[in-house]
């Protein structure tokens, strides 16, 4: 595609402009500032800064917006490492190991490789994006509801059964948060479900209720009390033993590469890839690697993956919402909202009416990744310090943030109530031994699963044969069945011996 | 070990059974309709039928819980601060201003802890006040008044 190669470079002058290069740069600190603070999720992130972008050129502002994105993204990251707050339901992945690791003072590490992570599955996932948008757009094209609908299925099966404690515990959150997606006006007919007459629900529940809930309120009332101080360690150490070593790196690489390619895979799946990414990328390196019981317990690999599937997903959510229009997620529905807001109508044409544009933008996803390193490399040590604030005054100051951040995803004060009833709920999980992960990978799933399904029986005139009729579809089915197996088996081999629990060496 | 360590496993089941029932409850009240004219149940009790023989499973094969897993009592003040905390915040924002919700929501999650003082709890949330409406109000310019009615 020499046309897309003149578009990037085209692309690359606009962006280097100095002040659209400078605008970016802030849009990369501010976000990066905001979105480490503990319960700002990106999406919290950009809705209380994107009104800082309306004064400004269109091109500076998007500009500014896709710098702020990736800083909320990866402050969101390093709020999740460090004190398991998770906003973003990728990064509920990185918190399986990222935050076992901060526990035994390498969050430094987690912090640097997760950065490296990030700009590698990006930078892959641009490159992929332009030049074999048009092939992934014709094998997309062959995904009718069938095929994404047992895609999703496979997704969800492989992405359940990731966590430490059986597979079963697993799909039963998953199923768990496929059903708290439901809640709200359905779609298709106008009923409301699960709502129990509380009017704020018929819009169905925000993500970061959900997540901050169960993560972070969870882990709030779980360590109130607790008696050994997170992070204390790390303190102590030197400013060096906080990067990443060369043995580190070379542990997370090909998990890196691993993930960025399954990441551009699951890009095929607009809105939810990212999502699926990160969950499958963490379930490979669990069943690839040697030592999966190390899983969970704070292995590098185990935050190099799903952090670089995410990035090179991302590009996917993108890349449709300028050029036809439709927003994969709620975020990528404010970029939208502010392209509008500057006059700017995104669609097929988008690319030939305004090239600054999009070409600009594109090139700035790689400027934001970089400036993003050139920030946050030094920033690591001192990320790492704030950790040597005593927990005790922490959590109350991470509590207030989690109100407000809930609050200002959709300014509705109801969801903080509703945050705190998840954090509970969340408390229990935990102490019943699950783990609450995939209820996110159900919960931004489940909506898109449920359409497709009604769609493709619809379709079919109520005939489940159509999921194996199609060979495509067929594939996938075959391996869910496969994993199914695989998973049983495993299970009826473990139950043989006498049974040793694996976790218990390492806690 | 406790009894509730060693059955672990069985209260988990009986909780996601459970939830399975609920759900295939209210599907069944919205109409399943046919596999060709599906209702706004039909989703719904498939699940609840999925979470319900999970839930069974579960309780059936249970193991003990692993020796490392502490179940350990709630902690019955911090979490009575923390809910009380996030109630306040929410009663105080919507009906007096941010001022006093910041205020409240640190102070009251602060004394959570048996360790910290009263004079701690008051400095750390003075200090988080001052910082919370001077980036939310005056950085950010979050449309929410600092106190209703005085400071708009």
């Amino acid at each position: 595609m020499p046309s897309g190669l003149v578009g990037l470079l085209h692309g690359f002058s606009v962006a280097l402009e100095w002040h659209n290069l400078m605008w970016c740069f802030v849009g990369v600190l501010v976000g990066n500032l905001v979105g480490v603070l503990p319960g700002m999720g990106v999406l919290s992130s950009i809705s209380i800064l994107l009104p800082l972008t309306f004064a400004m050129q269109p091109v500076s502002a998007l500009l500014m917006l896709a710098g702020i994105y990736y800083g909320a993204q990866y402050g969101g990251a390093i709020c999740s490492i460090l004190l398991n707050l998770p906003c973003h339901p990728p990064h509920a992945v990185t918190c399986l190991d990222g935050y076992p690791m901060t526990k035994s003072g390498r969050g430094g590490v987690a912090l640097g490789i997760t950065m490296l992570a990030a700009i590698i599955g990006a930078a892959f996932g641009i490159v992929q994006m332009i030049f074999l948008a048009p092939y992934i757009a014709s094998i997309a094209f062959k995904f009718g509801p069938q095929e994404i609908c047992s895609l999703m299925l496979l997704g969800l099966l492989a992405g359940s059964t990731l966590a430490k404690g059986s597979a079963l515990k697993g799909v039963a959150m998953t199923i768990l948060g496929i059903l708290l997606s439901l809640v709200g006006t359905d779609v298709n007919t106008g009923n409301d479900r699960f709502t129990f007459g509380i009017i704020e629900l018929s819009d169905g529940l925000e993500l970061v209720t959900v997540s901050l809930g169960l993560f972070g309120i969870a882990e709030f009332l779980k360590s109130v009390n607790a008696v050994a101080p997170t992070g204390k360690r790390a303190v102590r150490l030197g400013f060096r033993d906080l990067r990443p070593q060369r043995a580190d790196v070379r542990a997370a690489m090909p998990a890196i590469l691993r993930g960025t390619v399954l990441g551009s895979l699951c890009s095929l799946i607009p809105g939810t890839g990212p999502t699926i990414a990160s969950f499958i990328a963490y379930a490979t390196e669990k069943k690839l690697s040697k030592t999966p019981e190390r899983f969970g317990h704070g292995v590098i690999e185990g935050v190099a993956a799903p952090e670089a599937s995410t990035h090179s997903a991302v590009q996917g959510d993108f890349i449709p919402t300028m050029s036809l229009g439709i927003p994969g997620d709620a975020v990528m529905a404010l970029l939208l909202g502010a392209l509008m807001i500057h006059g700017i109508q995104p669609g097929p044409r988008l690319i030939i009416e305004q090239p600054d544009i999009f070409w600009g933008l594109i090139a700035s996803f790689w400027i934001g990744n970089i400036m993003l390193v050139v920030l946050n490399v030094p920033m690591i040590g001192l990320w790492v310090r704030l950790l040597s604030v005593p927990y005790r005054f922490l959590y109350p100051a991470a509590l207030f943030f989690v109100c407000i951040g809930v609050f200002a995803a959709r300014n509705e004060m109801f969801d903080v109530g509703a945050t705190l009833l998840f954090g509970g709920f969340g408390y229990l999980l935990l102490q019943l031994g699950f783990e609450p992960a995939p209820i996110l990978l159900g919960f931004v799933l489940g909506p898109r699963l449920e359409e497709n399904f009604r769609r493709a029986l619809l379709l079919s005139r109520g005939s489940l044969e159509t999921f194996i009729d199609r060979p495509i579809s067929a594939f996938f089915v075959a391996a869910c069945v496969l994993l199914l197996v695989a998973q049983a088996v495993a299970a009826w081999r473990r139950m043989k011996p006498p049974i040793r629990v694996p976790e218990a060496a390492f806690d | 070990m406790t009894g509730f360590a060693r059955n672990r496993d069985v209260f988990a089941g009986l909780l996601i059974a459970l939830i399975g029932a609920g759900a295939i409850a209210e599907g069944w009240q919205l109409g399943i309709g046919g596999l060709s004219n599906m209702g706004s149940g039909f989703f719904p009790v498939m699940l609840g039928a999925a979470l319900v023989l999970l839930g069974g499973a579960m309780a059936v094969i249970h193991a003990p819980a692993p020796a490392g897993h502490h179940a350990t009592s709630p902690d019955w003040r911090g979490a009575a601060a923390i809910a009380l905390a996030v109630v306040l915040f929410v009663l105080l924002a919507d009906n007096v201003g941010l001022l006093p919700a910041i205020f409240a929501c640190v102070f009251v999650a602060a004394l959570g802890t048996r360790v910290t003082t009263l004079k701690e709890a008051l400095l750390l949330a003075a200090g988080v006040t001052i910082f919370g409406i001077g980036l939310f109000s005056y950085v950010l310019k979050v449309p929410f008044p600092i106190l209703r009615g005085v400071l708009n």
